[in-house]
């Protein structure tokens, strides 16, 4: 009888605040974490570029007036934000295939090895947990003029040089977060990998597979939700360049053929001043990664779902 | 039969792991040559190895004061994470309790968001707003609680048995006791891995403290050595020297920690944490 009235009393409180209320109290800290960092910033960014913002004096009460999408006009029609995009654009091309290929047979390599396993991973782990700022100083060294890169590849070295060339500038910054990045997507085609069913292989065997249609016909269907997540955190880590372009071609260079669209937030948002522009161009930068993330989603995974 | 293709995977797995492992070593012999050598010989040079960069580098910039500013910062995002995201981890697994699930969306939400959306209105936030320019509390503020790492937390506690949930309940523990004696002492493997996670974040995060910090003496490693690839290098005798000393001190923390606990980085749990 205790028991049962107890129940009664718990299910009436659970009517109001739950089972255990306490759980509100111990989630509130990350709660109002998240309102403050993300959900708060997030509202004014967009309202933000909807008005005319400037930097004032603390203190100093401004009118920031209702301006419409003209921030949006002002980026969409800025040259340096075109060329921004353009290149983004060099890179995801170059980037995206490379690292979601490699990933993806590298995972496959590695998941069968049983000598130097922990060698083998720790190789390709270990670019992902090194800070871009100390790599891009080696990346600096291997591909200046004088670089061991040109010295490797003598006439056939480009001129001028990789980080300076205009055609090269970008496809160098692809390659470099390809290569820092790409342990980080082994580690998830890893986690897959250990779900695909081993009766999977066994019957692709009986039907006489070769190890290269076992590839095609089961590993790469198998792990195809992990491959629409791989190409999503690919695209991101495109959309936030900011590092490599900023110290590896000296910000954006040459003549801004290795700039990016964060780049050029800070430039004008922070340097300039004009955070009403940058937060236009970031809620465009973002539009726009939404649209080819959910294209890139329904192409790879929406043919059978 | 097999074995062709297997010696060909060998073969090509450590292949790719030297030219990954290659740009590490080479940091570290250019480090450590007195004068930049880049013909192919002296990638492997048998002499004249020296220290003189480091201390070059430690001239320009306070490289102990650096380090000690990059450890507050991450001490300070791995303590916020460590103490908040466990208990939110615990709540979101095993406790009901209302708005639960809308927390829950909003975690997943997050995920979605990019920082550089939010660059902007943090910086006039925190930076103009609340005046938290060159002060540790403005660095840590927006990695203060890894989501990632809540995440992983959740996971872990949704995974222990119901049983010793119940156990403790039936005993007449309080929910505020079971998390103290029977989660928490269980949490140390998920913890390893969320810490080790969290722990890259800020100690190799550039463009936050860099919006931050103008004051040289508040610069983590990252924001100063940065600062001094832009600016000064050009006015040193042996630039690249300088550059990959400081290259080198600044990654070593970070590459030992993860090649000591690389097993609990291996583990599925990163997998199954990004994806919720």
């Amino acid at each position: 009888m205790a028991a049962a009235t107890a129940a009664v009393k718990r299910n009436r409180a659970a009517g109001l605040l739950g089972r255990h209320p306490v759980g509100m109290i111990l989630a509130a800290p990350y709660a109002v974490y998240l309102a403050v960092i993300f959900a708060y910033p997030f509202g004014f960014s967009v309202w933000m570029s909807f008005h005319d913002y400037f930097f004032a004096a603390p203190g100093a009460i401004v009118d920031h007036p209702f301006v419409g999408l003209d921030n949006y006009k002002a980026a969409l029609t800025d040259p340096a934000v075109g060329q921004a995009f353009k290149n983004i654009l060099i890179f995801l091309v170059i980037n995206v295939p490379l690292t979601t290929g490699l990933a993806l047979v590298l995972s496959v390599a590695l998941n069968r090895v049983v000598h130097a396993r922990t060698f083998l991973r720790v190789s390709f782990y270990v670019p992902y947990v090194t800070a871009s700022v100390a790599v891009v100083g080696v990346w600096l060294f291997l591909f200046n003029s004088g670089g061991l890169v040109n010295s490797l590849l003598g006439p056939l070295a480009p001129d001028p040089s990789w980080l300076v060339n205009e055609g090269w500038a970008m496809p160098v910054i692809a390659f470099f977060v390809t290569w820092k990045q790409l342990g980080f997507f082994i580690l998830l085609y890893l986690a897959a990998l250990q779900n695909v069913p081993n009766e999977l292989y066994e019957s692709a065997s009986v039907d006489g597979a070769n190890g290269w249609n076992k590839f095609w016909s089961v590993t790469v269907p198998a792990v195809r939700s992990s491959t629409a997540l791989v190409v999503i955190l690919a695209l991101i880590t495109g959309a936030n360049l900011f590092t490599e372009p900023y110290l590896l071609t000296g910000g954006g260079g040459p003549n801004g053929s290795s700039s990016s669209p964060v780049l050029i937030m800070y430039q004008r948002g922070i340097q300039q001043g004009e955070p009403d522009f940058a937060a236009a161009l970031g809620v465009i930068l973002v539009l726009g990664t939404l649209v080819v993330a959910y294209l890139n989603r329904r192409f790879i995974e929406g043919r059978d779902s | 039969m097999r074995r062709w293709p297997t010696v060909v995977r060998y073969f090509l797995l450590f292949l790719g792991a030297l030219i990954f492992l290659f740009p590490f070593y080479y940091m570290l012999i250019g480090s450590l040559q007195s004068s930049p050598d880049t013909s192919v010989k002296g990638a492997f040079p048998t002499s004249g190895l020296t220290l003189d960069n480091y201390q070059d580098i430690n001239s320009r910039v306070d490289l102990l004061g650096s380090l000690v500013n990059s450890g507050i910062f991450t001490g300070g995002v791995l303590l916020g994470t460590v103490v908040f995201g466990t208990v939110a981890g615990y709540a979101l697994a095993r406790l009901q309790w209302r708005g639960r699930g809308v927390l829950f969306a909003l975690v997943l939400l997050v995920q979605v968001i990019p920082f550089q959306l939010l660059l902007i209105p943090l910086y006039v936030l925190i930076v103009r707003g609340y005046g938290l320019a060159d002060n540790y509390l403005g660095m840590i503020l927006p990695f203060a609680i890894n989501t990632t790492a809540v995440f992983i937390f959740r996971q872990f506690f949704l995974q222990l048995p119901d049983d010793l949930f119940a156990a403790a309940r039936l005993d007449g523990a309080s929910e505020l006791r079971i998390l103290r004696s029977v989660a928490l002492p269980l949490v140390r493997p998920a913890l390893l891995t969320a810490v080790l996670l969290t722990f890259i974040g800020p100690w190799n995060e550039f463009l936050w403290p860099f919006l931050v910090t103008k004051d040289a003496d508040m610069q983590p490693l990252a924001v100063s050595l940065a600062n001094y690839i832009s600016n000064v290098s050009s006015r040193a005798s042996n630039p690249f020297g300088a550059i990959l000393a400081g290259a080198c001190v600044l990654a070593a923390p970070a590459v030992a920690l993860f090649v000591a606990f690389q097993r609990q980085f291996i583990s599925t749990d990163i997998g199954s944490g990004v994806k919720g």
